[in-house]
């Protein structure tokens, strides 16, 4: 997933977090989704005025005027404050807006923001709001600058399989106290990072990808700090990888024939 | 050294699943008030998982977790530090008679700067239709007012070829939509720093002169005030308070002399302009019943004293309503 575009909040509480923003592709996803809804609802009141036309033609007719108009300018700001800041596109893409400071937004966020619509739509299909996200810090449209609002992803994460992580097996490498503490001092995060992304994702890997990727991310770490022949012999890429991990997650456990 | 993260999340995992579910259920009911107890377990679950993202931030490499882990505190912290208005009974009438008048007057600056940008657009526009008749085509575009003034004021007072006979609802309908759709784009406009506002309202008020010279170049000044002036007190004051939000808006992108970030600004202005937005079209609807089923009446059918003492009668209304009404609502 991509993280590069990301807006940082620093709470009161001193921890910082990120969140993802929507880019001006899968927002006008969601426009699409809620035109369709707007043309829903508008439809079937379409259907419904007819009845009101055997009292009065021209007053049917004036209730149409009147109604679309009001879905199409209510629809987003009532459901955007009713729901939190989200509407049907934006709830089936997981889509929120957001008050700028990562806050719940206030009624008159979300007013000016769709009201900012006449201008981000302009000239036409929201070209002006769609080059305001792609220029914008923060992928902003123009009601969302003047609304103090972002829209954020919230994508439904797929739980790490840490299961992969917990094997707990018997760990050759913890005998070789000295070589332990090299390979923590040498091996960087990044490094670290990508042995448990292997580990964690190898069912998602092809049968010799999987090799491959283990053999150049255990090579990387035997010229890191190179074990005994005793302790890493008949082990394989994998298992080495999985040791190493354990090693540099700071557990001390050792084999009953340490020194 | 890297957090033992297996160990670590087997630890926390469950307060994470408590906090999500938590959220879950405050964002599929949005009405929901919790009671204290689960207020004080929420707020002991937004700072425990805190704590374990500060942790993870510092100590690990797994980036999946931890994204996982601060989607969910980023959703806690809006919950968590929204002050979210209390829910007020809604007051209308009060926001209309009271709140709406005593913001217009807040900005009243920006309205007569609203109305001299009009002003200037109308004597050109009378300039333009008075030195160059030919010109009326270019700068009235508009079909009932391409012709010659004399010939319409005769079509209209014959009552020949009613053209909105049975339609009267529809059109005033038509009427208020397009209006507040244009409010609605002068007022936004505001964004592009006052440029496309001022451009409105001068291009308002060039279509306004040239129709009011042409029609008193041809002596039909009577008639003139007998269809105008019954909507028009209330559409074109309506307009120049749209105008005046968009240079309210434009104020706070530009920021002239002061400190505060251009975000403060905004925030600052931004129930003022709810406010002029709504209290706008509340006019406009009005404006156009007006226009719709009296303006279009013409002599023999109403006499152009009685419209024209109509709207008269509604601008000195207007007058008071903008200039009185909510004195002892509060700046904010």
């Amino acid at each position: 997933m991509s993280r590069s575009r990301t807006i940082e909040i620093e709470t009161p509480e001193g921890v910082r977090f990120s969140l993802l923003l929507a880019g001006p592709l899968v927002r006008f996803m969601a426009w699409a989704i809620d035109g369709c809804a707007i043309l829903g609802i508008s439809q079937t009141v379409g259907r419904l005025l007819p009845l009101a036309g055997i009292i009065s033609a021209d007053l049917a007719q004036a209730a149409y005027v009147v109604l679309y108009f009001a879905v199409s300018i209510g629809y987003g700001m009532i459901l955007e404050w009713r729901w939190r800041g989200q509407t049907i596109g934006k709830r089936l893409l997981r889509l929120r807006v957001m008050d700028d400071q990562g806050l719940h937004l206030r009624f008159s966020q979300v007013a000016i923001r769709n009201l900012m619509r006449a201008v981000d739509a302009a000239p036409a299909l929201y070209m002006a709001g769609g080059l305001a996200c792609l220029l914008s810090d923060h992928a902003r449209r123009l009601g969302d600058v003047a609304a103090g609002t972002i829209v954020v992803r919230h994508p439904k994460l797929p739980h790490p399989d840490l299961a992969q992580l917990l094997e707990g097996k018997f760990n050759s490498m913890l005998a070789y106290d000295h070589l332990v503490r090299r390979l923590r001092q040498r091996a960087s995060p990044e490094a670290a990072g990508i042995a448990i992304q292997a580990l964690v994702r190898r069912d998602q890997l092809e049968p010799e990808a999987r090799v491959e990727v283990f053999r150049q991310i255990a090579s990387y770490f035997r010229s890191l700090a190179e074990f005994p022949e005793e302790a890493v012999a008949q082990m394989t890429d994998e298992q080495y990888v999985r040791d190493v991990v354990e090693v540099l997650s700071g557990r001390m456990r050792r084999p009953a024939t340490s020194a | 050294m890297i957090l033992d993260l297996p160990r670590f999340v087997a630890a926390e995992q469950a307060f994470w699943r408590e906090l999500d579910a938590v959220l879950d259920r405050l964002e599929s009911e949005p009405a929901l008030r919790m009671s204290l107890e689960e207020l004080e377990r929420f707020h002991y679950l937004y700072e425990r998982c805190s704590a374990d993202l500060a942790k993870m931030a510092t100590f690990s490499a797994e980036a999946e977790a931890r994204e996982d882990l601060e989607s969910l505190v980023a959703r806690a912290y809006g919950e968590i530090h929204s002050t979210r208005e209390r829910r007020k009974r809604p007051r209308p009438l009060h926001w209309f008679f009271a709140v709406f008048p005593a913001t217009v007057r807040r900005h009243s600056r920006l309205l007569w700067l609203a109305l001299l940008i009009t002003a200037l657009g109308a004597a050109f526009g009378a300039f333009a239709v008075l030195t160059d008749p030919d010109s009326k085509a270019v700068i009235m575009p508009f079909p009932g007012l391409e012709g010659s003034p004399a010939e319409r004021v005769a079509r209209e007072e014959s009552g020949r070829n009613d053209r909105l006979s049975g339609h009267r609802a529809t059109f005033s309908a038509q009427l208020m939509t397009h209006n507040i759709r244009v409010s609605i784009a002068t007022f936004s406009l505001g964004i592009t720093w006052g440029a496309g506002s001022v451009a409105v309202l001068f291009y308002n008020g060039i279509t306004l002169g040239a129709v009011s010279a042409d029609y008193a170049r041809a002596g039909q000044t009577e008639f003139l005030l007998g269809w105008l002036l019954p909507h028009g007190v209330i559409e074109i004051p309506a307009f120049l308070i749209a105008g005046q939000a968009g240079l309210l808006l434009a104020s706070a992108m530009i920021g002239w002399g002061r400190r505060t970030t251009r975000r403060e600004r905004l925030r600052a202005i931004a129930g003022d302009l709810v406010t002029l937005a709504g209290g706008v079209a509340v006019l406009l609807v009005w404006a156009g019943l007006v226009e719709s089923f009296l303006s279009q009446y013409h002599r023999p059918v109403l006499p152009y004293g009685l419209k024209i003492g109509f709207g008269m009668v509604e601008l000195i209304l207007l007058v008071a309503f903008l200039s009185r009404a909510g004195a002892s609502e509060a700046a904010p």
